[in-house]
């Protein structure tokens, strides 16, 4: 593996070795804090994430390596009109490896096939975000100690959320997997998901719009967004937007150890009354974000 | 209806009744000095109905453009007014620039020079998929 582009790319057991690895960081962070010294991370974020480079820096900077980049259009080359290719050309003489965010779908393949630095994918458009997935796996992997024989129900856009697409994907390969899928109509997931994904490899799955009654039977829940501007009309929106809101009252009938999941921002779909329910761990969930992209870039310099 | 007999060139055959203009276009045979005859609506035991090209020249045919339309298409090379062989249709694993990706957030539309590529997903169904976006082509 030279970049990483698309989160079904890699095998179960590539995925495996850096969860290993990112447990072992956690366990010992001092062993790794000079394994990328003298090495530089540029971060390209043709498009503002805050938070997904945040992420690759404090990982970078936590390997003893420096980072280099610029974190929005405007202020690169590419506002000028430069193509994707020769950006890369050009940082690809000064970085060793490559974190990229565009807003083009496809942009950081493009950027792979023009450097032989490795290109890691920090999300292009509504399409993959792969670092994202392995957060959740990551996430999955510390909570429940394994991938087989999970309930694990998606709740709120699951037509247009990508992190939803890339796990349900990503999951599909354990054994015994089964997917509660909640949401709006609206809001279903895409039927070639349905067909290419679920249907062809012969997973379980249920469709349906009511989070309460799913509740009891999950392992794990993994909540996102439902945006306004996903309605086509405002009474719809006011209906529903309650619906999958995630407040404690919800949870009564949850199991002991389900864990509550978000690929944050939240807005408003989990009331800060769960926060502080053991069953959340969306905000370890960003802390493994910061110890998968270690384990990920020291897989991609190929540091031992 | 008589279509004259060609001496040297090709008989692009059991294309589906109505896909012929299609296939010409793809092709370029616009471009041309030759004559062309489409056939439309032809009568075919094994269709109902067909449509048929003949060039009457020997040409370079992208195959790729004809796996893609349909590889059940036959194309038939005349030399001396006999049929001297039938090219093979497959369905190709990629076409490139044969079809453009239409997803307006796909990196193709802005990137200078950027090949237009689609991968065979789905041999079954025959899905392509653009390689960037992974759009589904039309
Ligand atoms: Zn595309």
């Amino acid at each position: 593996m030279k970049h990483l582009i698309d989160i079904m790319e890699l095998t179960v057991e590539e995925i495996d070795e850096m969860i290993a690895v990112a447990k072992d960081i956690i366990a010992d962070p001092d062993k790794y804090a000079e394994k990328c010294k003298r090495k530089k991370l540029a971060t390209l974020f043709f498009e503002p994430s805050t938070r997904t480079r945040l992420s690759f820096e404090a990982a970078m900077y936590e390997l003893g390596g420096n980072v280099i980049g610029f974190s929005e259009a405007q202020s690169s080359s590419a506002a000028k009109g430069e193509s994707v290719a020769d950006t890369i050309r050009t940082v690809g003489a000064y970085a060793d490896i490559i974190a990229m965010r565009h807003p083009k779908e496809g942009a950081p393949l493009v950027a792979s096939r023009k450097t032989i630095v490795p290109i890691i994918n920090a999300g292009d458009g509504g399409h993959n975000h792969p670092t994202q997935t392995l957060t959740d796996l990551l996430t999955i992997s510390r909570e429940k100690g394994r991938f087989n024989d999970l309930t694990i129900g998606l709740c709120g856009d699951l037509k247009f959320g990508r992190t939803v697409h890339s796990l349900i994907s990503a999951m599909s390969r354990y054994e015994n997997v089964k997917f509660v899928l909640i949401s709006p109509d609206e809001l279903k997931i895409p039927e070639y998901l349905k067909e290419e994904v679920l249907i062809k490899n012969n997973i379980e799955f249920v469709e349906t719009a009511d989070l309460e009654e799913a509740m009891p039977q999950l392992d794990v829940l993994y909540m996102t967004r439902v945006q306004r501007e996903r309605f086509f009309n405002e009474q719809d929106y006011l209906r529903l937007k309650d619906s999958y809101i995630l407040t404690p009252d919800k949870l009564v009938n949850a199991k002991e150890d389900l864990s509550i999941l978000h690929p944050l921002p939240r807005v408003n779909e989990i009331s800060t009354a769960v926060d502080d329910d053991p069953r959340a761990v969306y905000f370890e969930q960003v802390l493994n974000g910061k110890y998968i992209r270690m384990a990920l870039i020291l897989k991609l310099l190929e540091v031992k | 209806m008589r279509i004259d007999k060609i001496e040297n060139g090709i008989v692009i055959d059991h294309i589906k009744s109505g896909q012929a203009m299609e296939l010409y276009k793809m092709l370029g045979l616009e471009k041309l000095d030759c004559q062309v005859a489409i056939i439309k609506n032809a009568e075919s035991g094994k269709m109902g109905r067909k449509d048929i090209i003949k060039i009457d020249q020997m040409i370079d045919l992208n195959l790729d453009i004809i796996g893609y339309v349909d590889p059940e298409i036959t194309v038939n090379i005349i030399r001396n007014g006999e049929r001297e062989k039938v090219a093979h249709i497959e369905l190709p694993d990629e076409v490139v620039d044969i079809i453009k990706c239409k997803n307006p957030r796909c990196i193709t539309t802005t990137e200078q020079e950027l090949p237009h590529v689609f991968k065979l997903t789905d041999k079954e169904n025959r899905v392509y998929r653009c390689l960037y976006c992974e759009s589904k082509a039309k």
